[in-house]
């Protein structure tokens, strides 16, 4: 085989041998899983022995679904969560990216500083705000002390805890949108910016007429991808918070996790999941036209 | 309003979002080296203690260098077979010629995948993991990652793979170099920051990976994220032992963004740019 010559008839081999992994890792575990929760999701599964008892229930495990308490407030909790966190991401990031990218001195030490959320465990990030908003002796708790002020029962009250796991998600995927944002606009024509200063336009004028309408592509396509990824929120929610108080922070992955897994009701679990796939998909459908209004290539 | 005014004011503003970056993260390793009493009086200065860690690190009742030695396990091989069937994925798809409709789906799927939420994956993992006789076994866990991660390396070696000029591709093969040869000798050399790239990243997500872990592991495959997690729960949170093993676990995220910050950079935006 070393010795063969490249000849036309390797090449359908080769491609095949090459992409073998990649498909096979996929197939066995990205498309077969899909089957198998479609499957289990018109059944009920009881496991005895480490064997399985399939028995087929037509719909009701979707039925029971529709009527589920909380995955309702999941899918509530987790759409105004997926909305306000990724508005606050994105305003914020475009804010330090636009003023990173005027920095002359120091671009490197921000950018290493700023990444850091990214590349920590989110049950770390769920930890250290699980610390910094504690009610007794939280470092926000002394801080408002330190100015005479009342401490903040940041988990405890529905609406405020809600509100403190959205900026929780804020902290760790501004950085995410910076990032993106800022290489957006490094990448951005610099004679443009030229005839503008030799016009003499202020830089509000800029920012509004220049900057953003050739940002908009970057912008809509960040905006719309951390969208539909706030649906993967889970890490953090389970440290801080366990969809709690009440059904303040459910969100649709910890309601999958608590019916699959606490209390083993598989099927219902994977009418769940097949729910939420499809959502998902929906919404990743909404971001690929998103994509192709705001950039026809 | 004069330039330089404006300078110390974009200072100023980054450096207040560096330190909400920054402030929280130190505050929480300090803890670490607190005692649970100094933590909850509240006193801003304390003596530094290292019973949290060795408690974490030594004592009967903790898992943690298990963990950690799982964590590290599974991060390696899943980065290996993630890092290798995404690379030589990514050159079949981009430079093999297939037909455009089979990257085009291919990888069209890849990002259906990486968009949907691990959890719900997990259960069907968890199935078949049992019916394969692959559960609790970090096998599964490694295998799950490796497939997790996999549509990030696509995406990403297939930026670097692009990237490789065709003229030299097309000049070994005029030499007469097999496809192995042409990928061994020329194509991964001129890979390597790309591997480099990605695989830090491919590493620090398995390493960080909670949901999919904490459903197909149990006692003695527990990784890192699961061992923190178990600090936060029970009657009582155990606060500083909770921060001095999160200190502990981000080790290694920490020495990879300082040694290797421009790899980072390059990978995590390597899809946006182009």
């Amino acid at each position: 085989m070393a010795t063969s010559l490249r000849r036309q008839g390797d090449e359908p081999a080769w491609r095949w041998l090459t992409s073998a992994p990649a498909f096979a890792l996929m197939l066995a575990l990205g498309v077969l899983p899909l089957l198998n929760l479609l499957a289990m999701s018109f059944a009920n599964v009881a496991w005895s022995n480490g064997a399985a008892t399939w028995s087929f229930v037509g719909l009701a495990n979707f039925r029971a679904v529709a009527v589920d308490p909380l995955f309702r407030a999941g899918i509530v909790n987790t759409t105004i969560f997926a909305i306000l966190a990724v508005a606050g991401q994105m305003a914020l990031g475009f804010v330090l990216a636009l003023l990173s990218s005027r920095v002359r001195h120091g671009r490197i030490v921000y950018r290493t500083v700023f990444i850091l959320p990214i590349l920590l465990p989110g049950i770390v990030i769920g930890a250290i705000w699980k610390l910094i908003y504690n009610y007794d002796f939280g470092l926000i708790t002394q801080l408002l002390a330190a100015f005479g002020l009342e401490p903040i029962d940041w988990l405890g009250q529905p609406t405020m805890a809600l509100v403190s796991v959205i900026l929780v998600d804020i902290w760790h995927w501004t950085p995410f949108c910076f990032l993106l944002l800022l290489a957006g606009i490094e990448s951005l024509p610099q004679d443009v910016y030229e005839a503008a200063e030799v016009d003499g336009v202020s830089w509000w004028q800029e920012l509004v007429h220049i900057t953003l309408p050739m940002m908009w592509p970057t912008i809509a396509v960040t905006a719309a991808f951390r969208l539909v990824l706030a649906f993967k929120v889970f890490d953090e929610v389970y440290l801080l918070t366990g969809g709690g108080p009440g059904t303040a922070t459910e969100v649709v992955s910890f309601t999958i996790y608590q019916r699959f897994f606490t209390e083993d009701r598989v099927g219902l679990g994977s009418a769940m999941s097949v729910a939420v796939i499809l959502v998902v998909g929906a919404l990743l459908a909404l971001a690929l036209a998103a994509r192709r209004r705001a950039a026809p290539a | 309003m004069s330039v330089r005014r404006a300078a110390i004011g974009t200072h100023a503003t980054l450096i207040v979002a560096a330190l909400v970056i920054l402030v929280p993260t130190v505050w929480v390793i300090g803890a670490g080296f607190r005692t649970q009493i100094s933590l909850i009086s509240g006193a801003i200065a304390f003596k530094p203690n290292l019973a949290s860690f060795s408690q974490v690190l030594w004592s009967r009742g903790s898992d943690f260098v298990l963990n950690f030695r799982n964590s590290f396990v599974v991060a390696i091989l899943s980065t290996a077979i993630c890092l290798a069937a995404g690379t030589l994925g990514a050159w079949s798809m981009h430079r093999m010629g297939w037909p455009r409709w089979v990257p085009h789906l291919f990888l069209g799927w890849t990002m259906v995948f990486q968009m949907l939420p691990p959890v719900a994956l997990a259960g069907a993992w968890f199935t078949m993991a049992r019916g394969a006789g692959l559960d609790d076994t970090l096998a599964g866990l490694v295998l799950a990652h490796a497939t997790l991660n996999l549509p990030m390396a696509l995406w990403l070696m297939g930026n670097f793979v692009r990237d490789v000029p065709r003229e030299l591709v097309e000049a070994a093969c005029i030499d007469g170099a097999s496809t192995p040869m042409l990928l061994r000798r020329i194509v991964l050399p001129l890979l390597a920051p790309g591997l480099a790239a990605t695989g830090v990243l491919l590493f620090v997500f398995s390493w960080n990976e909670f949901a999919v872990a904490l459903n197909l592991t149990s006692k003695h495959t527990a990784t890192i994220p699961v061992g923190i997690a178990k600090y936060a729960q029970g009657f009582e949170v155990q606060y500083t032992q909770m921060a001095a093993s999160s200190a502990l676990s981000i080790i290694p995220a920490v020495l990879l963004l300082l040694i290797g910050q421009r790899y980072i950079v390059k990978g995590l935006t390597a899809g946006a740019v182009k």
